[in-house]
């Protein structure tokens, strides 16, 4: 009944609304005037409205940057997230006066330049001088913009090497979480393979491959030392995911089939953090950025920035692979067939290769 | 059936399956326009959530009991909503609805044709956009809901039925409705290609031709060559989904077991999308700018400034944009080497759209604007033009682009300078040759009223968006409330709903004023803007055939406003150059 109404309401409303419209362009009509046509007073509101425009606007703009511009672009928590800022800034500081010079030219020209039966405007059709000048220093500033954003973007994703000695940590992400993995006192990670998927296993670990015996992984929150280069591997179990980590300036995709990579140097701890931001709660997080399903939006993990001393303790607390509950047991035999397996089938090819030079 | 049937009178062949090009503008225009209102409809009920995370509006379960259980639309659903508004806005309003009414209409009116190349493919074209509109309508209603991948359809997920319910059946509709709708889009686009390069009257040379048509021409051209990879790339898809091939696929485990996929990589179905995703951003741009050229010529009585270089720009950006799709990959892995070359390409596009917007303010400047609704939206096109473009210089930089790819920073971006021009170029076409469409003027107070809600709200849902991307809100997210760091952003999310209800309903406005004017609306006179181009030499009434008589001849090009000498501030381009007079395209 109530919805009857309101659609009766409705229909009454537009009814009016046409009604109305009919009596005003009927009386226009009455006086001689095409209501479709602008009038003179209507070339004065608009003109006008023009002005008020361009003021509120740039008001609305400075009112969102005094209101929220303590939330955008938290400090930078890496290396070379400070130098991706100053990019930044630089950009900005070339482009918000090209806003602010293009709009007022827009919004002054149509007020100023309001319909008035005296006057004719210009032909001016062109003018090879002004539209060379439009193209030239764009172009200019553009190629300066470029070189810039380029030995930058070069410089960020410049793989590490042995020397740098980083830190190596895998991120899996699946729907709908994440799995940090660390490689262990042998600094290799172990073979995995969406084959080997099964139970507790769930990153597909080859228990086979001895360098993945002493691997570690750990869910909900993972730690990295303060001022250590890290290198990140990224993969993924089902659909693509991307790895995005804000305050780092860090964001890579998470294919199935591929590995993907990124490195960063974090260079303020998580407990130094709290203090800059004044909130005792803060962490940094690490999301999910490229839609994966209905819990996208929560796909999440903790980042512990911390110090060498306290990530070593940390990582020297958690769980080799071999360790982990259900694989106890089994491990320990699977570790003599392998080697068993690898020799024989050395011997085998020890005599294959024989007889083949035979 | 008899031999009446084909007669000009018979309902069915002059309204339904019609192969005039005028009525086809608007079969297009009304369908288009149908889709963006859903489109739109679809965006307010998701900004619900966004603004009011978890709170019930009873009204949704009202429509959608399925969708929205206790009032509260679920994540799926959400995502289901994000997906189709984005294809719906993006393929059906801005590419269908644009290009399909203003080509169909302008092309063989403003170059003096009687009708299309062929009006037979041109009324195939209209069809098989209906039929892919409905069967995209039809995917709503199936098990699993329709696509949810997002627009970009990106496998895996769009690929694996188990990965999202959106992608069983609901998937396969879209893909199927895509098909069609390339299939309309290339008989759209060949039929206008092959109309502007034959069918042009005589002295049309190619540099008298209206900028509109230089727009629609190139955008043609756009759509044929990067319409049919997308039908690759989809086909493709099709495969991996239906016959078990990996294209796209590699090293699988869901739901509980490994698939036997191989090989495959969902970055070829990226490069790929985006081979077509970025030109689709010109296809839809490009016509905009067209009107706007037309619009604010016009309306300023001068010619537009520098008719070459604004033909020029046109072509660079046209061409620029087959080198550029890769700034949609930057941190997919791609080889950072890459990264740059497109960088580089990328940040090229800014010359020829600062050409663009430097000629529209120079002819502005020192003109005699008439403030018509179509004049206010072409204006507030140059602004949404320059406000978008410029974060274009933050996002096509790949080192940049790293910590707000896929942010509300992009979102900000492309919804301004695509999604806010191109409705903007459409409208203010619809007010402007609405008396070419339907014989009758729109109402200008409505219009007025429109025009101002209308870009007061698109900014107030867009511009705050910039400051959600920069504090790192990724977008398609169902809620921002799971993370304790965007805890102090939920007072923009909720201003930015509130801004998007008004949105929608100032576009309620414009509805009525549509259709209240179709029926109702004063009398148009034959050349209401006093404008100089070919089709406002036809009468009013639709003819078959456009003109009575012979087709008129041109003489000169289409920008002769406020020419010194003239009595007139505007010389139609019919009228003889006098003894003298030079031509001032050169």
């Amino acid at each position: 009944m109530l919805n009857l109404l309101i659609l009766i309401a409705i229909v009454v409303g537009i009814i009016a609304i046409g009604k109305v419209i009919r009596v005003m362009e009927l009386s226009s009509s009455i006086k001689g005037e095409n209501s479709w046509l602008a009038s003179d007073k209507d070339h004065r509101t608009q003109s006008r409205l023009m002005l008020v425009f361009l003021f509120a606007y740039f008001i609305f703009i400075i009112w969102q940057i005094v209101e929220w511009g303590d939330e955008v672009l938290p400090v930078s928590a890496s290396e070379h997230g400070v130098i991706i800022d100053n990019l930044m800034t630089t950009t900005w500081v070339i482009i918000t006066p090209v806003f602010i010079l293009t709009h007022i030219l827009l919004f002054y020209f149509a007020w100023k330049y309001a319909y008035r039966s005296d006057r004719k405007a210009t032909f001016f059709a062109h003018n090879n001088k002004l539209e060379l000048l439009w193209t030239a220093v764009p172009a200019i500033v553009l190629l300066i913009l470029i070189l810039y954003g380029l030995s930058i973007w070069n410089e960020t994703m410049e793989p590490l090497t042995a020397e740098d000695d980083p830190v190596e940590i895998e991120l899996y992400a699946r729907q709908f979480d994440w799995t940090a993995r660390y490689p262990g006192e042998d600094k290799n990670f172990g073979d995995v393979s969406v084959r080997h998927i099964e139970g507790v296993n769930m990153l597909g670990m080859d228990s086979t491959d001895q360098n993945g015996w002493d691997d570690k992984y750990v869910k909900a929150e993972f730690y990295l030392p303060v001022d250590k280069p890290v290198q990140f591997y990224f993969r993924a179990q089902d659909v693509i995911h991307s790895a995005y980590m804000p305050h780092f300036r860090a964001q890579m995709n998470c294919v199935p089939g591929m590995v993907t990579r990124f490195n960063f140097v974090p260079t303020i701890t998580t407990d130094e953090m709290k203090e800059i931001t004044g909130d005792p709660e803060f962490e940094y997080y690490l999301l999910c950025n490229k839609i994966c399903g209905a819990a996208h939006y929560n796909m999440k993990m903790v980042i512990k920035v911390v110090g060498e001393q306290e990530y070593n303790d940390w990582l020297n607390e958690q769980k080799v692979f071999l360790a982990v509950e259900g694989l106890q047991e089994e491990a320990p035999v699977e570790t003599e067939m392998p080697s068993e397996e690898s020799d024989s089938s050395n011997t085998e090819m020890d005599e294959t290769e024989l007889s083949a030079q035979l | 059936m008899s031999a009446h049937a084909h007669n000009d009178n018979d309902f069915l062949f002059k309204y339904i399956f019609s192969t005039d090009h005028k009525m086809i503008a608007k079969q297009f225009f009304l369908t288009g326009s149908i889709m963006g209102l859903v489109g739109m409809l679809m965006s307010t009920f998701f900004r619900l959530q966004l603004g009011y995370p978890g709170t019930s509006f009873p009204f949704l379960e009202a429509i959608m009991p399925n969708w929205a259980p206790d009032g509260v639309l679920s994540p799926d659903k959400y995502l289901a909503l994000v997906t189709l508004h984005g294809t719906i806005m993006v393929f059906f309003l801005l590419t269908a609805g644009l290009s399909g009414t203003f080509s169909n209409l302008l092309i063989p009116l403003q170059l003096g044709a009687r009708d299309m190349a062929s009006g037979f493919m041109n009324m195939l074209s209209y069809w098989f956009f209906f039929l892919s509109s409905c069967v995209m309508m039809a995917s709503l209603f199936v098990e699993g809901g329709p696509a949810s991948g997002g627009w970009t359809i990106y496998p895996p997920l769009s690929a694996l039925p188990e990965a999202i319910p959106g992608s069983g059946m609901g998937m396969t509709l879209w893909i199927v409705s895509m098909a069609l709708f390339i299939v309309s889009s290339l008989l759209g686009s060949l039929n206008y290609i092959v109309t502007v390069f034959n069918l042009r009257t005589k002295g049309m040379t190619m540099t008298r031709m209206p900028l509109t048509i230089w727009a629609f021409l190139i955008t043609a051209v756009l759509g044929v060559l990067s319409f049919p990879v997308l039908f690759s790339a989809v086909l493709l898809l099709f495969f991996d989904r239906s016959f078990g091939t990996s294209f796209y696929l590699s090293d699988i485990y869901i739901a509980g077991q490994a698939l036997e996929v191989e090989g495959g990589s969902p970055i070829l179905y990226e490069h790929l999308f985006w081979f077509l995703g970025h030109p689709e951003v010109y296809i839809i741009l490009l016509p905009a700018l067209g009107i706007t050229s037309e619009v604010v010529a016009t309306n300023s009585r001068k010619p537009i400034f520098g008719y070459r270089a604004m033909i020029g720009s046109i072509l660079a950006i046209a061409f620029i944009s087959f080198l550029v799709w890769g700034h949609h990959m930057f941190i997919t892995g791609m080889n950072p080497f890459l990264g740059a070359v497109f960088t580089f390409t990328t940040l090229l596009v800014a010359i020829p759209s600062a050409v663009k917007v430097f000629n529209y303010l120079t002819t502005l400047w020192k003109g005699n604007i008439r403030f018509t609704t179509a004049m206010l939206f072409a204006i507030g096109l140059v602004s949404t033009f320059i406000t978008g473009g410029l974060t274009g210089i933050i996002l096509g930089d790949s080192a940049l682009d790293i910590n707000v790819h896929d942010t509300y920073f992009v979102v900000a971006h492309f919804h301004i300078v695509m999604g806010l021009s191109g409705t903007f170029g459409m409208i203010s076409g619809i007010y402007h040759w609405f008396p070419k469409l339907f014989g009758r003027m729109m109402n200008k107070n409505l219009g007025y009223l429109h025009f101002w809600l209308t870009i007061v709200s698109a900014y107030g849902v867009f511009f705050p968006m910039h400051f959600l991307g920069l504090a790192g809100v990724p977008r398609r997210y169902y809620a921002n409330t799971e993370f304790p760091i965007f805890d102090n952003l939920v007072d923009i999310n909720e201003l930015v709903t509130v801004f998007a209800i008004l949105a929608a309903a100032a576009q309620g406005l414009f509805i009525f004023n549509v259709f209240y004017s179709i029926f109702f609306g004063p009398k148009a006179p034959q050349n209401p803007w006093k404008a100089t181009t070919l089709e406002w030499t036809a009468p009013v009434e639709h003819l078959h055939g456009n003109w009575p008589g012979e087709i008129p001849e041109v003489h000169r090009w289409a920008y002769d406003y406020s020419k010194p000498g003239a009595e007139e501030d505007f010389i139609p381009q019919t009228v003889p150059l006098a003894e003298g007079e030079e031509d001032s395209s050169h």
